[in-house]
Parts: C-alpha cells; sequence; structure tokens
C-alpha cells in the first residue's frame, strides 16, 4: 500500500474525530481527494482554490525576496556603508550582507503571520467542524508584504488575529468575507499603532533604534527613511529618480516597492488567468485620471506654491504610479476575486473608482500618504452594490428588448 | 425573595442577560459608541440613564391614566426633559470635568431610543412599583453593556482604568511598556466600540442559541 492510499484510510479511519479538518487540510496539499462529489452538474477542473491561491503566492515570491535584499539595501546605505546601486543588477544590491538582514527582519513577520493566522483558522475550522479553507495561503504572504520592515512582532500578531476573526470568520470565513483580510489587518495596525505604521523612520531598518540610542545619549546621526510619498506631503524635494522608483531601490513596505516585478506578478497572474485584468488596468486608468486633474489644477494657477498640497499635486500624473503602493493595490489587492466586483462592467466601475479615490486620498490627507489600502476597503464595501445594479441595467435592457419584440 | 415576586424579578434579571437593550433589541447604539471611551464615562453615562428611567416610569406610570393617548409622547417628552436637566445640572455642579467629557450626550439622554421605548411599551400599561423595577433593570442592562464597553476600550486603548495606569506608565516605560507593549490606538476610536459591542453579541448568541433569529 502506496503512502497515498495509506493516507486516504487513515482519514476513513478516523472520519468522527474532532481534529479531522486540521488533517485534512494537511492533506490535500499533497493529494488531490479522493472524495467525489455525488449529484448536480459539475465542471471537472484542476484548478480549485488550493491552486489559484498557489498561482498568487507564486507571482508574489519575487516580491518578497526583493523585499528582503532591499531591507538590507536600505538599512545599509542608510549608515553609509555602501554605495548607491544605481539600477536594478547593481552590485551593492544583490549582495549576501543585505540578504541576510532581510531573513533576520523579513522572514520572522512571514513566520508570525501565517502561523497566527492559520492557527485562528484552525480553531474555527475545529469549532465549527468544517474542512480548513485555503483563504488564508494568499493572505498570509500579502500581509509581510505590506507592513513596514520593523513593524514588532506582536503587534503584527494581534493585527493579525483581528483581521482574520473580525474581517473574515465573523462573516462566515472564506468567500464570505466583505473585506480584503490583508487589507483589515493592514488598515488595524495603522489605526492602532499610527507610530509603527507611518513617519519617517519605520521604513528603513534600525532608524527607530537608532532614534532610541541617540536619545540615551550616543553620539550617532540619525538615519533618515523618509518615504517618496512623505517628501511630497511636506513639499519636500524627492532625492530618487525614476529608474530607483521603477526597480524599488527606495523605501517603503516589504514588498511594494520594486514595481518591475509587480509588473512581471500582474503579467503572470493575468495569463494564467487569475487576477482580471479589466481590474488592474481600470485602477490604473483611474489614478492617470485624478493625477490629470491635479496637474490640471496647479497649470491652471489654482493653487499656490504655498499650499501643503502643492508637492503632491503637482506631481507629473504617470509618477504617481510608481511611487507609493498604487501598483501592489491594483495587481495584488483589488483584484480579489471575493471582495472585488463580479460583473465586467462592475469591474471597470470598481477598478476606476479605487485608482481615482486612492490618488485623492494620496494628495489631500497627508496624515495619510497612502491611501491605497483605505480606497481598497472603500471599494470592498461598495462592490456588491456596483454589481447590483450593473445586473439591474442588463435586466432593464432586456426587458425593453423584449417589449420592442412583443409590441 | 420576600421583597420580589418571581414575576418582577424577571423584570430586572430579563433586560441584563435575554432581552438586553443594546445586544439584543439594538437600541441606544449611539451613546455606547459615543462615551465608552473612559469608563467613569460610561458609568457616569449609565447611572444618569438609570435614574431618568427608573424616576420616569415611575412618573409617566402614575400619569397613565390621564395622559390622553394623542399627545402621550410630547408628555413622555417633558418629562425626560425634566430629568435629564436635573442630571445635567446636577453633574456640572459636583463633576465639571466629566460633564465636559459627557458633553453634549448627558442631554441627548433624551432621545435615547430606550428610554421612550421603556415608556410606550411598559410604563403606560403597569403599575408604578413593576414600573420602575422594568426601569431599573433596562437601565441597568444598558449599563452593564457600557460598563464593559468602557472597561476594554479604556484597559486596551489608554491602558488605564478610572484613569489609573494599570498597565504601568507609558512614557516612564514601567510595567507593561518596558517590554515593548503600546496602547492600541484603534480602541479610543469609535469604529471599535461597534466592534466590541459586536463580539458581545457574538459571545451572548453563541452561549444561548435561542437568541439566534433567522
Amino acid at each position: 500500500m502506496g503512502l497515498k492510499e495509506k493516507l486516504h484510510s487513515f482519514k476513513v479511519k478516523n472520519k468522527d474525530k474532532k481534529w479531522l479538518p486540521a488533517f485534512s487540510a494537511l492533506h490535500t496539499f499533497l493529494f488531490m481527494p479522493n472524495e467525489t462529489t455525488h449529484g448536480g452538474t459539475h465542471i471537472k477542473a484542476a484548478d480549485d482554490l488550493k491552486r489559484t491561491m498557489n498561482t498568487v503566492i507564486l507571482a508574489l515570491v519575487p516580491c518578497l525576496i526583493f523585499g528582503m535584499f532591499n531591507a538590507g539595501y536600505q538599512h545599509y546605505l542608510a549608515l553609509g556603508e555602501i554605495e548607491s546601486a544605481k539600477g536594478f543588477l547593481g552590485a551593492s544590491f544583490w549582495t549576501i550582507d543585505n540578504l541576510m538582514v532581510g531573513i533576520w527582519q523579513v522572514l520572522p513577520l512571514v513566520v508570525v503571520s501565517y502561523g497566527v493566522g492559520l492557527a485562528v483558522e484552525f480553531i474555527f475550522a475545529i469549532i465549527k467542524g468544517h474542512e480548513v479553507e485555503e483563504g488564508y495561503l494568499v493572505t498570509g504572504m500579502l500581509v509581510p508584504l505590506i507592513v513596514p520592515v520593523d513593524i514588532p512582532l506582536w503587534m503584527l500578531a494581534v493585527a493579525v488575529v483581528f483581521g482574520v476573526v473580525i474581517g473574515k470568520e465573523v462573516f462566515g470565513g472564506t468567500g464570505m468575507n466583505i473585506l480584503n483580510p490583508a487589507l483589515t489587518i493592514r488598515a488595524f495596525l495603522f489605526f492602532a499603532y499610527p507610530t509603527w505604521m507611518s513617519g519617517d523612520k519605520v521604513w528603513v531598518h534600525g532608524a527607530v533604534e537608532r532614534d532610541q540610542m541617540i536619545a540615551e545619549g550616543a553620539n550617532l546621526d540619525a538615519i533618515s527613511g523618509e518615504t517618496i510619498l512623505g517628501s511630497y506631503a511636506q513639499n519636500n524635494s524627492v532625492v530618487y529618480d525614476y529608474w530607483d522608483m521603477f526597480w524599488g531601490l527606495i523605501p517603503g513596505s516589504v514588498g511594494e516597492t520594486s514595481k518591475f516585478l509587480i509588473i512581471i506578478g500582474a503579467l503572470f497572474l493575468i495569463f494564467s488567468k487569475v487576477g482580471s485584468w479589466r481590474i488592474i488596468i481600470s485602477t490604473l486608468i483611474g489614478a492617470l485620471v485624478m493625477g490629470l486633474i491635479f496637474n490640471g489644477v496647479v497649470d491652471a494657477g489654482w493653487i499656490g506654491e504655498s499650499s501643503k498640497f502643492y508637492g503632491l499635486m503637482s506631481v507629473p500624473f504617470w509618477q504617481h504610479l510608481i511611487i507609493g503602493s498604487i501598483l501592489f493595490g491594483a495587481v495584488y489587492m483589488a483584484t480579489d476575486p471575493v471582495t472585488a466586483s463580479q460583473t465586467n462592467k462592475g469591474k471597470w466601475i470598481y477598478g476606476f473608482l479605487i485608482g481615482f479615490i486612492s490618488i485623492m486620498i494620496r494628495v489631500f490627507n497627508p496624515a495619510y500618504p497612502e491611501g491605497v489600502f483605505l480606497a481598497i476597503l472603500l471599494m470592498n464595501v461598495f462592490a456588491p452594490t456596483i454589481d447590483h445594479y450593473v445586473v439591474q441595467g442588463n435586466v432593464k435592457k432586456r426587458m425593453k428588448r423584449l417589449k420592442v419584440k412583443t409590441a | 425573595m420576600g421583597l420580589l415576586s418571581k414575576k418582577d424579578t424577571k423584570l430586572i434579571t430579563d433586560p441584563l442577560a435575554d432581552n438586553n437593550p443594546i445586544t439584543i433589541q439594538v437600541l441606544g447604539i449611539c451613546s455606547a459608541l459615543a462615551i465608552t471611551a473612559e469608563l467613569k464615562a460610561s458609568i457616569v453615562m449609565s447611572i444618569s440613564v438609570l435614574f431618568v428611567l427608573g424616576v420616569g416610569n415611575v412618573v409617566i406610570s402614575l400619569m397613565r391614566n390621564i395622559i390622553p393617548s394623542k399627545i402621550r409622547i410630547i408628555v413622555q417628552l417633558v418629562v425626560v426633559a425634566a430629568l435629564v436637566i436635573i442630571v445635567d445640572q446636577v453633574l456640572k455642579a459636583f463633576a465639571y470635568e466629566l460633564s465636559k467629557t459627557l458633553s453634549v450626550f448627558v442631554g441627548l439622554i433624551i432621545t435615547n431610543c430606550i428610554i421612550m421605548g421603556r415608556f410606550e411599551a411598559f410604563a403606560l400599561g403597569n403599575g408604578p412599583w413593576r414600573s420602575f423595577l422594568d426601569g431599573i433593570g433596562n437601565a441597568a442592562g444598558y449599563g452593564a453593556i457600557l460598563i464593559i464597553v468602557g472597561f476594554f476600550r479604556e484597559l486596551l486603548g489608554s491602558g488605564t482604568l478610572l484613569g489609573f495606569k494599570v498597565l504601568g506608565d507609558p512614557i516612564e516605560k514601567t510595567g507593561l511598556y518596558a517590554i515593548g507593549y503600546e496602547n492600541n490606538g484603534f480602541m479610543l476610536l469609535s469604529p471599535m466600540a461597534l466592534i466590541v459591542v459586536g463580539i458581545i453579541i457574538w459571545v451572548q448568541r453563541t452561549k444561548n442559541k435561542a437568541l439566534i433569529e433567522d
């Protein structure tokens, strides 16, 4: 008897045990379930939820690896120990030293995110007696990528518990949630511990620690890790050029800096038909339109240079796509099939408004320099409404056609 | 229980749990969101409502046979308004700082749906003693939730209880703060009150399945 049969017979033998859902979850990772459904109509396909989730995770891995290197790169660059890399393949970027900082700082985030999140999922599965749902696989990967590198691990753990329980389980688990759980976790962190989620200290590993040492009397220079959006919001000049922004050699949340790798991930998602190209494209269009409007306001001279909005409003519209996390949000967050609009027309509206509102929050609320996650959460709430009107519109159109024919 | 018959006891205990004004009838939510960031404010608010509802129910019950039903709402409003003004003035006289934190919400007790609800549903049709018990019971049920929410919001949001630094000093870094703990700012925002009330409702309905509606 092979391993496969052994596992199946083990499952049959223990089918009344309370912990069986936990076993099944691990089991289906390795093998296709051998249960078949009876009755009804079925489509036979290999891409179940787990395969879909794995595709997204594959698309995220480059961002994670880049994020690890970038964590170390930003750290050493801020300390003045290495030269600027100047380009994606720069010699001072892909070094073991950088990776070690990344492993030391980023891997614990991944471990905590998955450990706590899956523990909550397993507990709920055992209490409710259903199979463990795979929904957390992608969330667990997204969470470490959208938080600052120095966030304390216990805060992340608290936020993950909150996000999974309040954001997902109370609505009935995977597939029933209204809000994207990863963004719920980020929103919780943002409002609960704002000092760790914004400002110019948290984005570079070591900056907070350095500040404490200075406060205790050490004779050191403070590290500034201001993000590009932060600089613009304060009408400061930006020290990074466009290529740095595109390649991702800038401070920011762990995995969202490299626009280049996000675009590669996006292409992968679009060609594997996991992510919706409609949402990605329409989000970008929405962002560009809002950017153009702001540029128009500046060009028309309606706003003076002394205005606190001037810095962000005068950013060239196309540049909004390579600063901040709008691209990451558009590709990995807005496309979440559960919380996005389901109809094709709805997806265009949904995406467009996400992009539009993201840039609006970004410019008008300097306290929340990155509005992408708020915009997506807001549109998550409205997605069912959008779908409702799209469907109703279609019904109306068909009714009209019917009347014309019968008249 | 010599003082209270079984039926009378139920008037007090029912609203505390299975017929709680906030978690079951979902009334009085606005004040539960607005003033529960501090435990002290929640307690004062609970006592104020206890007074207004207890006395108000008795007054309405005594007048129930002489109020023309066409103008009963306005009569009820006059009674609540009079009682609320008493509470407001007492607070201003003896606890000015607190009355500032509660600000407009003392005045807004008038619009608290629980009070008008009890007048309409109970005091207009029952004697003063039973009305009094009903008022006390409902106000206590309301207050219990307020105090639970206030407890968690103040403890987790500010690290204090009734103003005492129970978790240590966040600036001096003593107690829990010495090992890296930080206050949860989200707890001080109103949405978190809604979520805490939601969790209470969840726990309550898990314990008593009969409360779950379809």
